[in-house]
């Protein structure tokens, strides 16, 4: 009786913090995505007074009198202007095209190809597939600094600083977490399952893409979001690889923005910020489920 | 069934091989004899021994201090943001797996800078911290301690979300049942915590310090945008010190990629160090 009243206090209270702790949350998560909401209310605003006003919507203040305010915004807002700025400087719709080609391109290449290789890696023991896997172990823990300079010294050597050529690229450097993480979920299957289309008559070729790429789906989901999430937003791999001055990727077009201008246009780079956040933040809405499976099952197993 | 598979090698492994010879193989290994060589690309090597390593830390006979403030600056910074990120992640992550209303809200919403690349994120928060400092008169890159800080807000903002999405992972697969057991012999919140919760999350912790780990001591993208290593490379950590001693000035390739051998040592030997530890505690 004693134990049973002293559960329901302990709820009582946890309830009542429950709401105190809603409440931090509600407040904390403003200000997490506050930086965002900033940056959005500046892409509307002249540039001039991005820094003059940074957090207010006027150009000039309440207690210069309402109607002052009222005035103000009209004074400090310029509707799309920084948007239409933004695109001619980075000449965006084409670097986001660009993005998205390589991104998808990069990633189908890494799925398509590493989850044969592991595949192959994990069936056939031989010297040359213990060694290649071992490489490809040894190449997650080597930083992209070590290879930059040879790196894309050589991918212009063999004309590879095309977006079909950093596929390649991509496909070359990203091939050890795949293979890594691809082989530890084949090794869990069941043999038995192949030798059954082994005997029914399947190709190799037939077995993998029939029965053992379908089962791959978990990992296959997880390695997508893990290498599209690494491309998109990769800076420094793109420029030293593509030629600048005719492809930019969207992180590139954002420091360029920043380096070609001389002065930089405040106003032209929020609203670009702008329009690089929106469609992750679509994306991560829409594919939420499977980006926050994806990173835990990458995290446990890399 | 094996030696059926074998005959398919070119089908199955050649394509990711030829592409892995190309962007990592050759690439790597070209790069460890570059670092003994004087080079602007890499067709004119001229081989110098290991003249490229000394010029990191001496340059006409006089001690180079550059190279070793990048390298404690790093380290620092990587020490700063790996226990900023993790006591604040699981803290997050201990309060949003009671059970309260809006919990996959908030777990939507902090995750969700993580998915914003480096390079755009750190545009935003120049933006803000420069609109901040300029009532103070100072901008981010006024001290290498203004760019610090920036730089461990700016990680903090992008890394907390993954962090507790794993912890929130490894807190969940506690059972229920040890706590409870705990619950009923009489331990209190803290006891559970330090005697229940943190040993089972053993494996957790491991897997984000060290991820946090190699993201502090690997950081580019935002000390590029963020500070651009001002003020007067004070601010450089070690993976934007070697890019700018590679391309910043004619003549330096070769310092440049013995920097970058280093750098891959020190990686390899923290990883190492990770896998010990690691294994030894699940032995």
């Amino acid at each position: 009786m004693a134990k049973m009243k002293k559960n329901e206090t302990s709820t009582v209270r946890q309830s009542k913090h429950s709401g105190l702790l809603t409440l931090f949350f509600t407040i904390l998560s403003i200000a997490w995505i506050a930086p965002i909401l900033v940056v959005l209310l500046n892409s509307f605003k002249r540039k001039a007074y991005i820094f003059r006003n940074p957090f207010g919507i006027s150009a000039a203040s309440l207690s210069d009198g309402f109607d002052r305010w009222k005035l103000g915004i009209h004074k400090a807002m310029c509707g799309l202007l920084n948007y239409s700025n933004g695109l001619k400087q980075t000449d965006f719709f084409k670097c986001f095209g660009l993005s998205l080609f390589i991104t998808v391109g990069s990633v189908v290449a890494i799925i398509l190809f590493c989850s044969m290789t592991a595949w192959y890696l994990t069936r056939v023991h031989t010297v040359v597939s213990k060694t290649i896997y071992v490489l490809c172990l040894f190449s997650m823990i080597v930083p992209f600094q070590m290879v930059m300079f040879t790196l894309s010294k050589f991918a212009n050597i063999l004309h590879l600083a095309t977006p079909w050529g950093i596929i390649v690229v991509y496909l070359g450097f990203g091939a050890g977490l795949a293979v890594f993480m691809f082989s530890g979920f084949i090794r869990s299957i069941s043999l038995e399952i192949e030798e059954a289309a082994f005997i029914d008559g399947c190709t190799p070729l037939q077995t993998f893409f029939q029965i053992i790429f379908p089962i791959l789906k978990p990992t296959t989901v997880t390695i997508a979001i893990l290498e599209a999430m690494w491309v998109w937003n990769d800076y420094l791999l793109p420029s030293l690889v593509l030629n600048i001055n005719k492809y930019k990727t969207i992180p590139i077009a954002v420091q360029y923005l920043k380096q070609s201008h001389g002065q930089l246009d405040w106003g032209a780079m929020m609203a670009v910020l702008v329009l690089a956040i929106v469609p992750i933040i679509i994306f991560y809405l829409a594919c939420q489920k499977y980006i926050i499976e994806g990173v835990v099952a990458g995290a446990v197993k890399g | 069934m094996e030696k059926s598979i074998r005959k398919y090698f070119p089908v199955f492994v050649l394509p990711t091989l030829i592409a892995f010879t190309i962007g990592f193989i050759v690439p790597f290994l070209y790069g460890i004899f570059l670092s003994f060589c004087k080079f602007t690309t890499v067709t004119d090597w001229k081989w110098t021994g290991i003249q490229n390593y000394t010029r990191i830390f001496f340059v006409n006979g006089k001690l180079d201090t550059t190279f070793l403030h990048s390298l404690w600056y790093t380290a620092l910074f990587t020490i700063v943001s790996m226990i900023v990120i993790n006591v604040l992640a699981f803290a997050i992550a201990m309060l949003l797996t009671k059970g309260i209303r809006g919990t996959n809200l908030f777990r939507t919403v902090f995750f969700m800078p993580n998915l914003i690349g480096g390079i755009v994120l750190s545009y935003i928060w120049l933006m803000i911290f420069n609109a901040v400092l300029q009532n103070f008169s100072k901008t981010i890159v006024s001290t290498q301690w203004y760019a610090f800080w920036g730089m461990i807000i700016v990680v903090c903002w992008q890394q907390i979300g993954y962090m507790m999405i794993i912890y929130i992972a490894g807190i969940n697969n506690i059972s229920g049942d040890i706590l409870e057991a705990a619950q009923i012999d009489g331990a209190n919140s803290w006891q559970r915590l330090k005697y229940v919760v943190l040993p089972s999350l053993m494996p957790t912790i491991g897997t984000c310090t060290f991820l946090t780990l190699t993201n502090g001591f690997k950081l580019f993208d935002q000390n590029l945008a963020l500070t651009g290593g001002n003020p007067g490379k004070m601010s450089q950590l070690l993976a934007l010190n070697i890019y700018d001693t590679m391309y910043g000035t004619t003549g330096w390739q070769g310092v440049g990629q013995a920097k970058a051998v280093i750098f891959f040592i020190l990686v390899a030997v923290l990883a190492l160090i990770q896998n010990k530890l690691t294994s030894s505690k699940e032995a």
